[in-house]
């Protein structure tokens, strides 16, 4: 499912002395079936820009399109766009609201009328992909640490089988190993239900993984657009907008300042060690035996 | 480790439950820990989601109390309600989720809180809300309502409003978690600023092992429990215990790793791209 964004402008409390426009004549078209991250510093606009793409938010000017319907126009059913886009806030206590953890992940899927074996069967499949304990199921939302906060945030996001997922921060706060594995669970749905991914993030590591394209924002406006390996060779740009790069493309560049030939495109430690040694090997500095 | 009572503070055999029925074992937040942070410190706590940093944390200022065990700061203990209000003066704490934690109506007015309430002159607090707010690069907010911020504006706003109040122990639960590359930098300058120039004993929960390196000393939390403690470069060696546990080493610490692997003759207190750069190209001149 594509979502086509046009001349997209949002001003809060417009006409008063706070009045303040967040973002300002975004273009932007995310294609059916792609990872699209957004980048940006701190008040930047992502969160605004993304709140626009399940309506939640309404646009002061300009138009987004989901599979070509308007959904800001009179007579569309905003429910089942929601359904459609499911988007998961920065504070994962905006979301939750039930009693307990499990009737959180069934309410989407409840109100979208499906039987309750389906719900049921969705709802486990939802903690599942969040890991998140079926003994914590009947425990209040309120009464779970900040990561597990996130993952029961997530889960009734992904319960309600959306074909577009918008996550705004979805790994702040999660354990490395809980990054790692959210990150993959990502990959797989994408991989298996052919899902549209838009998600926010501060993690360079974790864009440069996951995402096929990055837009970058800054003031309100999107200022960078392209593959990840692009935009993190224009360290310098980045840098100037508060930005930075993975902590890998930040050690290739200084090390090329110091006059080592490594190519300005390395964004893991994997492919870091590969430059290393393939500059050391070069010179002879290591043995071409073994396995180099 | 013994309750020392001299220590600034001490966490003596601390067991908490939220049910507050000690036993039933997932009802365990924090079992039978001890710690002991000496003024002036810089301590990191890392640990996975539910492993009871959080807990451990709030326990720090009284804000919750242990179900077994006590907790001393500066030689008052933590249950004794007499102290309460002077702990909560000496130990400042900028909680996980920012938004439990703005009052007012105004940014200004919620950094002023704090400082007010200790009843300070009013220039004082005027000068001490502006400097705050500089620091965490948000005076252009003063006048805004807290609640119309971005994620990462309300997460520094909480950070000014603890740094207004200069406790002498910040508490910091992961206050860089939503912040841009450049914010985090910058507010790790300033922690480590508050800690070397003023001397404030800083803990920092965070999920940045890049950040807990920058600490004295780092405790690694498991199911309630401290199961690591030493200096950075001693527990980030134990690159296979950490992922056991949930966690990982910085990418600079794993590179070394590899390479070490591949049998380069790398030292073995690398932590920073910096000390990674210079140890490189030593090897390369063959120094
Ligand atoms: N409800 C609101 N009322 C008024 N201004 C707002 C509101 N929400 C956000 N803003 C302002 O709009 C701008 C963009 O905010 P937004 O939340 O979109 O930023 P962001 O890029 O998501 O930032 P972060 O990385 O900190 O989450 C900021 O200057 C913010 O102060
Ligand atoms: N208010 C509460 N009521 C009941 N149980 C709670 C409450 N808060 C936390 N817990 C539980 O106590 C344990 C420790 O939680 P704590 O918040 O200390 O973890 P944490 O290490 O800070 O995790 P995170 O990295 O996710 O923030 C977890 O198992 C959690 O589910
Ligand atoms: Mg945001
Ligand atoms: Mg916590």
């Amino acid at each position: 499912m594509s979502i086509e964004i046009r001349g997209l402008t949002h001003t809060y409390n417009p006409g008063t002395p706070l009045a303040r426009t967040a973002i300002k004549d975004i273009n932007l078209t995310i294609e059916d079936g792609e990872t699209l991250a957004i980048i940006g510093h701190t008040g930047s606009g992502k969160s605004t820009l993304v709140q626009h793409l399940n309506g939640l938010l309404k646009p002061t000017s300009g138009t987004i399109k989901v599979d070509g319907v308007d959904i800001n126009q009179k007579g569309v059913d905003l429910r089942s766009i929601r359904w459609k886009v499911g988007l998961v806030f920065q504070y994962p206590e905006h979301q939750l609201f039930e009693e307990t953890v499990w009737d959180d992940v069934a309410f989407g899927p409840r109100n979208m009328g499906l039987s309750d074996e389906e719900v049921r069967s969705r709802v486990e499949r939802a903690l599942a992909a969040v890991d998140i304990d079926m003994a914590l199921a009947e425990r209040s939302p309120f009464e779970l640490s900040g990561g597990e906060k996130r993952r029961v945030a997530i889960a009734g996001v992904l319960a309600m089988e959306p074909s577009v997922l918008v996550l705004d921060e979805p790994t702040a706060g999660l354990d490395p190993r809980g990054r790692q594995d959210m990150l993959g669970q990502i990959q797989r749905l994408q991989a298996e239900r052919h899902l549209t991914v838009v998600f926010v993030s501060h993690n360079m590591a974790e864009v440069a993984t996951l995402a096929d394209r990055l837009v970058v924002m800054e003031r309100g406006e999107i200022v960078m657009e392209g593959p990840p390996k692009t935009i993190f060779a224009q360290g310098d740009k980045l840098g100037a907008i508060g930005l930075g790069v993975p902590e890998m493309t930040a050690l290739m560049a200084k090390l090329r300042e110091k006059g080592w030939d490594v190519p300005d495109s390395v964004l893991t430690v994997e492919e870091a060690e590969e430059a290393i040694m393939a500059v050391l090997r070069r010179e002879a500095r290591v043995g071409t035996g073994g396995d180099l | 480790m013994m309750g020392n009572k001299e220590s600034f503070i001490v966490v003596d055999k601390v067991s908490f439950s939220y049910t507050g029925e000690p036993g039933a074992k997932e009802e365990t937040a924090l079992d039978q820990v001890s710690l002991t942070i000496e003024a002036g410190e810089f301590v990191a706590i890392v640990g996975h989601n539910g492993s009871g940093k959080s807990t451990l944390a709030k326990h720090l200022n009284g804000l919750l109390l242990p179900t077994g065990g006590d907790v001393w700061v500066a030689g008052m203990n933590t249950k004794d309600e007499h102290h309460r209000w002077d702990i909560r003066q000496i130990v400042g704490m900028v909680f996980q989720n920012p938004d439990n934690q703005i009052v007012a109506a105004t940014v200004e007015e919620d950094v002023a809180f704090g400082p007010e309430n200790l009843g300070l002159p009013t220039e004082l607090i005027r000068s001490r809300v502006d400097e705050a707010l500089a620091v965490v690069g948000m005076s252009e907010y003063a006048e805004a309502p807290p609640h119309s911020l971005s994620g990462g504006q309300k997460q520094r706003v909480a950070i000014a409003g603890v740094i207004a109040m200069r406790p002498r122990c910040l508490v910091l639960d992961e206050p860089t978690a939503m912040l841009d590359p450049v914010g985090r930098r910058e507010v790790m300058e300033t922690i480590s600023r508050l800690n070397e120039e003023e001397g404030i004993t800083v803990v920092l929960i965070t999920h940045f092992m890049d950040e807990a390196v920058k600490a004295h000393r780092v405790l690694v939390m498991d199911e309630g429990r401290i199961v690591r403690e030493g200096q950075p470069a001693a527990v980030f060696q134990e690159i296979d215990l950490l992922r056991e546990l949930r966690l990982d080493v910085p990418p600079v610490i794993e590179l070394a790793s590899r390479l070490r692997a591949k049998s380069l003759a790398l030292p073995e207190a690398i932590l920073t791209v910096d000390e990674m750069v210079t140890a490189l190209c030593q090897l390369r001149s063959g120094v």
